[in-house]
């Protein structure tokens, strides 16, 4: 191959998110050969390849899923329509003016030459340097995604006695995988007062199998100076400091961390996209578009999704954006992020995504999504056109790890007197 | 009558339920938000289930293990017997999606079958 090439559109990540978008693209008229996929693996499907566990693809597919099974469909659907993805290539920088630099062994250092290109590098996991968390560096700790890699596709297990920080899905998911797998866990312990992870993962992962949830608790000290030993957790108070007195010692040989998801977007910030200090992900407009045009955002780069099936409805929607654009159907917009109207979150919500709508440029319906900031119950989410509420919607339950999401119509933002609209949670 | 509640796990809106029982028999469901809430708690009452998804070793593969599961969710009691079928079970490469590893495990009626798709190595 030259190591210079031109596409149409460049997708960075050939996981759910790049796959999905891949696909819209193509069958938004997108001619399949002008894409291209780079995939930093050595296969197709990303995270979803060590997702082993079910509940994927309720919502797309209707029938529960696999994650590998679930990319598989995706995987399947990007071969039939001959989508070329290169496997083994890591992006090393994107520039303004989107020519893709990337590295692989088979075509060495590459620059592609893009039209167009889809962010969809996911997100990677809090490490314990972010914690702070006392005591020697022993073997036997691990972020809750590597430990499930290691027992899903390297066929290893990290320890047999577990102790849980943080109760995350990945580490729900892997406190039942590790007990089917003949391990002990002893304890999930959870600093804020609500777990952050989905109601039925605490349901399938936990009480099934009798592992307790300890909320309002954190790791304090770690024991062991060449294999962990154990680890004493600390009851918090509501200003989350450990109380003295409440330490409690755990015998175990793996601490397990699932202390939280962080969007990559080195990448994203080469290319001069400003990025959200809630999310960590870009600022995006209705078409997902970041601050740079051309360059769009989707999946968990943009913000960190509890469910694979919403993050292919929104890389759908960048696919079909980024097509509409490389065709030149898009208004010119030199900078994405300025006019239109302001999305706020306000009272509870703690982001938008998008927050800035074009409608001129939004597709019919427009899906927001977005996360509330703690526990809220029979509240209701409203949404206001200027001071008007226009929506109203009782929800009995909305806690911070489910995202959730309301509806914009074209056709009520046409024509308007107002600059913003607000989505809040209200009590009444 | 006896009341229990527990939280539907068919899907993420993890509905909180609540079931009435008269002699072993479901007399009302309340809290569900879809009928699948409903099969649900009467099915987690009077025999609960689940899918089970594990590993097992693959002979010529191009990775030491190849994800499996249940086709279909077996009863709740049987999962360790399930796992130790599986982590008993070996599968020769090349193996795909839906390759029968473990035919009615144990007892079930129930296939365990890949669930990703492993080639020779």
């Amino acid at each position: 191959m030259e190591n210079k090439i031109t596409k149409s559109l460049v997708i960075i990540g050939g996981g759910p998110a790049g796959l999905a978008a891949a696909v819209a693209a193509a069958e938004n008229g997108l001619p399949a050969e002008d894409i291209l996929i780079l995939e930093r693996d050595g296969r197709l499907g990303g995270i979803l390849n060590q997702c082993i566990h079910n509940g994927f693809g309720l919502h797309t597919f209707k029938e529960e899923l696999t994650g590998p099974e679930y990319a598989a469909r995706f995987e399947e659907r990007a071969k039939a329509l001959h989508i070329p993805y290169k496997l083994g290539a890591m992006v090393l920088s994107i520039s303004p003016e989107k020519v893709v630099t990337a590295v692989s062994r088979e075509d060495g250092l590459f620059t592609v030459e893009a039209g167009a290109v889809i962010l969809a590098m996911g997100c990677r996991e809090r490490s314990r340097g972010a914690l702070n968390i006392p005591g020697f560096r022993p073997a036997g700790v691990f972020s809750a995604g590597t430990a499930q890699r290691l027992v899903n596709m390297e066929g290893y297990m990290p320890g047999r006695e577990v102790v849980i920080l943080g109760s995350g899905d990945i580490g729900l998911i892997m406190a039942r995988r590790m007990t089917l797998e003949g391990a002990k866990v002893h304890v999930v312990a959870e600093l804020q007062p609500y777990s952050g992870g989905l109601k039925r993962n605490i349901v399938q992962c936990l009480d099934d199998f009798g592992i307790p949830l300890k909320l309002s608790h954190t790791v304090t000290e770690i024991h062991g100076k060449d294999r962990v030993t154990g680890v004493t957790i600390s009851a918090v108070d509501d200003k989350l400091k450990p109380i003295p007195g409440t330490e409690e010692y755990y015998s175990c040989d793996t601490l397990l961390l699932s202390v939280g998801l962080i969007p990559e977007n080195e990448l994203t910030l080469g290319a001069g996209a400003p990025l959200s200090r809630v999310t960590n992900g870009p600022v995006v407009n209705e078409s997902l578009e970041t601050g740079v045009p051309g360059i769009f955002a989707c999946g968990n780069v943009l913000h960190v999704h509890d469910l694979v099936d919403y993050v292919s409805e929104e890389a759908a929607q960048a696919g079909r954006a980024a097509a509409k654009y490389v065709q030149g159907g898009s208004k010119e917009t030199a900078e994405p992020l300025s006019g239109g109207i302001k999305l706020e979150a306000k009272g509870g919500v703690r982001y938008t995504v998008p927050s800035i709508i074009h409608p001129e440029n939004m597709p019919d319906t427009l899906t927001v999504r977005f996360r509330v900031g703690g526990i809220y119950k029979n509240s209701f989410i409203s949404v206001y056109f200027g001071d008007q509420r226009v929506q109203h919607r009782k929800k009995t339950v909305m806690a911070p790890g489910e995202m959730e999401q309301v509806l914009l119509k074209k056709a009520d933002l046409q024509n308007i007197d107002f600059d913003t609209v607000t989505v809040t949670v209200e009590a009444e | 009558m006896e009341t229990k509640s527990f939280i539907c796990i068919n899907c993420p809106l993890g509905c909180p339920l609540t079931v009435t029982v008269e002699n072993g028999e479901v007399k009302s469901v309340t809290g569900n938000t879809c009928k699948r809430g409903e099969l649900y708690a009467v099915k987690e009452v009077t025999a609960p289930a689940r899918t089970v998804t594990s590993t097992v070793r693959v002979l010529n593969g191009e990775r030491p293990v190849v994800a499996v599961r249940t086709k279909t969710d077996i009863p709740k009691g049987k999962i360790f017997d399930c796992m130790k079928a599986i982590n008993a079970a070996e599968i020769t490469a090349p193996v795909h999606i839906g390759d029968i590893v473990i035919e009615n495990v144990c007892g079930t009626g129930v296939n365990v079958v890949a669930s990703a798709d492993d080639e020779l190595g």
